[in-house]
């Protein structure tokens, strides 16, 4: 388990945080720009002091300010990957790489050179310096630098911002078999959905520099904390199934869930593959009975959960289509369809409006609708 | 060609100049990175004092940065006489005494450049060091030294061409003793003061600029050839 609680003052700004996450997986500190994520994980890493607080990674404690323990960055075995990579320029690829690695005792060692070399695809890389590299190749050798010190807990910073679309997904592949390959837990930095969608098991929101909920993907999603945290234009819900079959002759692909089916237009990748999908909540439409002759690909049994009025004269309505649902309607449809919780409608999506998000999925192989 | 060939006066004064040049960097160079680095990354009451005094042999007249070294270092000065007790050390009227002198009118200079490219080090990569398990130390030889590179090599010149030029604190603390303190420019002077010392001094005042040349000509290689290494 990993269990962190801090708090700390700065200036007018004050961080507040408190989770616990499993010692598996990826788990993604998410929120907007400025809710002190970033000031979280300086804490976890040792390079910024809680006035107040604990952190245990792996059963070890780093930091308890009742007991006066506060290890030093050096020996708490957290590997970092910054936002901006930060690799010394004045050495070479395999320099950056081994500076943490000669440090690290070799009995405690659980990677070695080669296997982290290869697994990140950086071989061609060694022997020039990081002046040379692109962004994407600098993040890369960023990630094999802090594993070969052989951390228990991985933290990493936005590692995707400053890197464009494609060199993005050339990254994601990598981190999203970290976890499986080398059973290292790893706290992930983002304010992106997409990247949400693709890599994390768990997610811990925060806000306003306090953690305002944590749990398992993608069920945090669909609390009511999370939409208004991530804003009400951008509403969505997240269903996790997987790759059933392709209809290239009607250009469809077909998810199946454990409750449910979705229809997507065709997807590049392999049956069976578990993927993601995000149905932004304006493009579900409900209808009281389903209705026929109609391009709308996708219409599922559903049950009103929720009706939630909002302010702009928008109803959100929650509803279990076999899976967690968001629809955004206004309220004159909520009026004519007289819509009450429990009561049985269908939800229509376009099979369009369904994404598996902007990037890869992780697994290497390209994954996406095309 | 006759009037270009030094005699053994002179020939004395250039070994001499670069000897004293020589140990007053050697000397500085630890302290001043030291000073530089506390100037440049600790906050502390008593900052301000500690970087004026720095500068202090900048802006005072020579002289009077001499005579107080006479006082304090001096043989029967208060801290020269307490080395002369503890360690042997002397620097009254000997080479030693034009070392440090120089060192010291020197000091602001090394200072200042070290201190620079200590101030543009990106923090960010020494906190990348710690995380990946380095102390405090290692992290200021292996990723701090190493950057400021450029700007230790820029002051390390500089300090170096402003010894050989020393002569104000030179002349003041330790006087112009042939083979002891009798560097370039206080050859120099010397020349300018006998009647026919003309050529000789026309040479040793072409031997000074050439000097000059060759260091920041030196410098300037250097600087690129680190510069070219930190980009790839």
């Amino acid at each position: 388990m990993i269990d962190i609680q801090v708090a700390r003052q700065q200036g007018s700004f004050r961080v507040d945080a408190g989770f616990r996450t499993p010692n598996a997986g990826i788990t993604a500190l998410f929120g907007l720009s400025g809710a002190g994520k970033t000031s979280v994980i300086n804490m976890i890493a040792g390079l910024s002091r809680p006035d107040k607080g604990r952190i245990v990674v792996q059963e070890r404690v780093l930091f308890d300010s009742d007991r006066g323990i506060d290890l030093p960055p050096e020996e708490r075995s957290v590997g970092y990957i910054f936002q901006d990579g930060r690799l010394f320029p004045h050495l070479t690829v395999r320099s950056n790489l081994t500076y943490g690695m000669k440090l690290t005792p070799r009995s405690r060692r659980y990677i070695g050179f080669d296997q982290v070399v290869d697994l990140l695809g950086i071989e061609h890389l060694l022997d020039r310096r990081p002046g040379r590299l692109s962004g994407g190749e600098k993040q890369r050798v960023a990630i094999g630098r802090a594993l070969l010190t052989s951390p228990r807990l991985l933290l990493m910073d936005e590692p995707l911002a400053s890197l464009d679309q494609a060199r993005k997904s050339e990254v994601i592949p990598f981190i999203g078999k970290l976890p499986a390959a080398l059973s290292i837990p790893i706290i992930y930095v983002t304010h992106s959905t997409d990247e949400v969608l693709h890599l994390a098991d768990d997610i811990v929101l925060m806000h306003c520099g306090k953690s305002v909920v944590a749990g398992k993907m993608p069920e945090v999603i669909h609390r009511p904390e999370f939409q208004e945290v991530i804003g009400r234009q951008e509403a969505f819900s997240v269903a996790s199934m997987a790759v059933k079959n392709h209809d290239q002759s009607v250009g469809l692909t077909l998810l199946q869930g454990p409750a449910a089916c979705l229809q997507v237009p065709l997807m590049k990748c392999a049956v069976g593959k578990p993927i993601r999908v995000r149905i932004r909540a304006r493009d579900v439409a409900i209808a009281l009975e389903p209705p026929s002759n109609t391009s709308v690909q996708n219409i599922l049994e559903a049950t009103i959960e929720r009706v939630d009025m909002l302010a702009s004269s928008l109803v959100d309505v929650r509803l279990n289509a076999g899976f967690p649902l968001l629809a955004r309607v206004t309220i004159k449809a909520k009026n004519d369809l007289k819509l009450t919780v429990g009561q049985k409608v269908f939800a229509l999506i376009k099979s369009m409006s369904i994404s598996a998000g902007a990037l890869d999925d992780g697994s290497g192989s390209s994954c996406s609708f095309g | 060609m006759e009037a270009f060939s030094l005699n053994a006066l002179e020939v004395e004064s250039l070994r001499l100049s670069l000897w004293v040049s020589g140990w007053a960097v050697v000397g500085s160079l630890p302290v001043g990175i030291g000073v530089a680095w506390v100037l440049a990354r600790l906050r502390f009451p008593g900052r301000v004092l500690l970087d004026g005094l720095v500068h202090l042999p900048l802006v005072l007249p020579p002289v009077v940065t001499g005579y107080t070294l006479l006082v304090l270092m001096g043989k029967n000065g208060p801290l020269g006489s307490l080395l002369q007790k503890t360690i042997g050390l002397s620097f009254s009227f000997n080479w030693k005494g034009a070392a440090l002198a120089s060192a010291i009118m020197a000091f602001p200079l090394l200072v200042r450049a070290v201190r620079l490219s200590i101030e543009t080090v990106d923090q960010g990569l020494e906190a990348a060091a710690r995380t990946l398990g380095a102390r405090p130390l290692r992290v200021f030889f292996t990723v701090t030294l190493p950057l400021i590179m450029p700007g230790v090599l820029a002051g390390v010149i500089l300090c170096f061409a402003r010894s050989l030029s020393e002569f104000g604190a030179t002349i003041t603390f330790v006087s112009n003793i042939p083979g002891q303190t009798r560097t370039l420019p206080l050859a120099l002077y010397t020349l300018t003061q006998v009647p026919g010392g003309e050529a000789g001094a026309l040479r040793l005042c072409i031997i000074s600029v050439l000097l000059a040349l060759v260091a920041l000509l030196a410098s300037e290689l250097l600087a690129r050839r680190l510069d070219h290494r930190l980009k790839g």
